[in-house]
């Protein structure tokens, strides 16, 4: 699905942020990220559904090198990508169910009304489906922008802190959501810093935990 | 998809992804304004061009078909070269008629010089003849050549030293109106292109998300340009309207004079309705222009 061979970034001309990363996101796979605060989780998702461009190595996606791709097909690309940014971006002008169905509506397909309230319901925002984004509360954005990212069905889902501004039982809400669309054959990537998600995931899923640290990547597994 | 197909298209319009694009205050005042400024002097600049040009072939086609001829003789021998000269005409071939002009006519010519009640019998005035052409003319050197030998006091004057420069001059307003038309739509154009490069910039937080959600290019250009392109119509039209609304209302008259001939006549009423068009279709352009480049360089 998304493959990075020997990626590296570095903002500017600051020392690299990320060097030499190499892993691959296997279809059906689900893998966490973790490590420190500005250890570079975010760059790492963003070189992932290609809103940044390597300043060295590779970003392969469903095939196909990044570089080579034109913006259409960038475009076309991130339709199968579902994200959750850590800022949870939306249009202010819309109301939070057209932001939710954004992404079939930039596609051209219609909307299944049932499936979008099923959805909403199901992050518990059925209430606040007409409320305008800036009226809701942090962890009602961050559920919104989980409804949003699954809306589609992408074949990827990639999470940036998904659980950062909900109460416990929400992230396990929102666990069990992302590892139902895992057990659908999507691939999964979290990235949180929430040890205590990750090892509540173990009784759901068999998950890869990657580390970045130091701008490397690492297989954590035992000090979980 | 053919230019009538993308016409229909952006005609229909697209409800919910004109929705995705927030609602612009400023640049939407300022296409419509601009829009509809540009197509009132639009229709003034497109009056005068028609205006020009029919008075440019009404000149053009009366001169060229008319000449005089002049013959200034001794009094003696005024009648007999007069009736030479009518006789050498009608023998001319491409002569399609020739008459002397009458005492009060040529006094009449003479009147805003002279004054009324001039007694061109008692004065040593040259007799006039006329001259129409048929639709093949004449030959000036010939009929000169002729006219040299049966009458020396006869000077033709086919018109042509004064007829040029007043069709010239025609012919360089019907161009400069033109020319006013393309700058017009010019300014139009670049107008609306800083509003619409305004609009895009004011949305970059928008037109980020859409890029992140999987909207192509295709389609955030397509919702700013339905927006500017029918802005731009609609402004076009109210000012076409206003334009031809000012134009009936002009004075009007019958003579050959540019500044009282300024307006449609007939069909050319039919003409201003294509302003709004070609100021959508400028808007078309200029927002796609200004939406791909903003949308290449925001991202």
């Amino acid at each position: 699905m998304i493959e990075l061979e020997s990626v590296g970034y570095s903002y500017g001309r600051s020392t690299p942020l990320l060097s030499d990363l190499t892993v691959k996101l296997a279809r059906g796979s689900f893998h966490f990220l973790t490590g420190p605060s500005g250890a570079g989780k975010t760059t790492f998702l963003k070189l992932c559904y290609l809103e940044l461009t390597p300043t060295s190595g590779r970003v392969r996606i469903f095939g196909h090198s990044g570089s080579d791709l034109g913006r259409d097909h960038v475009a076309l690309s991130r339709q199968k990508i579902g994200v959750v940014h850590q800022d949870c971006r939306f249009l202010d002008h819309l109301s939070l169910a057209e932001n939710i169905a954004l992404p079939l509506t930039v596609s051209n397909r219609p909307v299944p009304q049932n499936d979008l309230s099923d959805l909403m319901a199901w992050v518990g925002l059925t209430q606040q489906a007409g409320q305008r984004p800036p009226e809701l509360s942090g962890g009602e954005r961050q559920r919104a922008a989980l409804a949003r990212a699954v809306m589609t069905g992408p074949d990827v889902l990639l999470a940036d802190e998904p659980t950062g501004n909900v109460d416990w039982e929400m992230s396990l809400r929102l666990l069990h959501l992302m590892v139902e669309l895992n057990r659908m054959g999507k691939t999964v990537l979290i990235a949180t810093h929430d040890m205590a998600l990750i090892r509540a995931s173990r009784q759901y899923v068999q998950a890869r935990v990657l580390r970045l640290q130091g701008g490397r990547l690492t297989l954590a597994g035992a000090d979980l | 998809m053919t230019g009538l197909a993308a016409l229909l298209a952006l005609l229909k319009g697209d409800a919910q992804a004109d929705r995705v694009v927030p609602p612009s205050g400023f640049t939407a005042r300022l296409t419509l304004f601009t829009a509809a400024a540009m197509a009132f002097l639009a229709v003034f600049a497109l009056a005068l061009s028609l205006a020009a040009g029919r008075l440019a072939d009404n000149w053009s086609e009366a001169l060229a078909r008319s000449s005089t001829i002049r013959i200034s003789a001794p009094a003696a021998q005024m009648d007999a070269q007069a009736a030479a000269v009518l006789e050498v005409l009608r023998t001319t071939p491409g002569v399609a008629e020739a008459r002397m002009l009458s005492s009060d006519e040529q006094a009449a010519l003479l009147e805003p010089w002279l004054g009324p009640g001039l007694p061109t019998d008692t004065l040593p005035v040259p007799r006039l003849i006329e001259v129409i052409e048929t639709s093949d003319g004449y030959s000036s050197d010939g009929l000169r050549l002729r006219l040299s030998a049966e009458a020396p006091g006869a000077v033709l004057d086919d018109h042509t030293r004064w007829r040029k420069p007043l069709v010239e001059a025609a012919g360089r307003l019907r161009l400069l109106g033109w020319l006013s038309l393309i700058l017009i739509f010019g300014v139009m154009g670049a107008m609306i292109t800083l509003a619409a490069q305004a609009a895009l910039a004011a949305n970059a937080q928008v037109i980020t998300v859409l890029r992140l959600v999987g909207a192509r290019d295709a389609y955030i250009a397509g919702a700013f340009m339905r927006r500017f392109t029918r802005r731009a119509g609609v402004g076009a039209m109210i000012g076409t309207g206003a334009g031809m609304v000012a134009i009936a209302f002009l004075p009007a008259s019958t003579s050959d004079s540019v500044l009282t001939g300024i307006g449609f006549q007939g069909a050319g009423w039919i003409t201003p309705f294509l302003i709004p068009l070609l100021g959508a279709a400028v808007a078309l352009f200029a927002t796609r222009s200004a939406a791909f480049r903003s949308l290449r360089n925001l991202s």
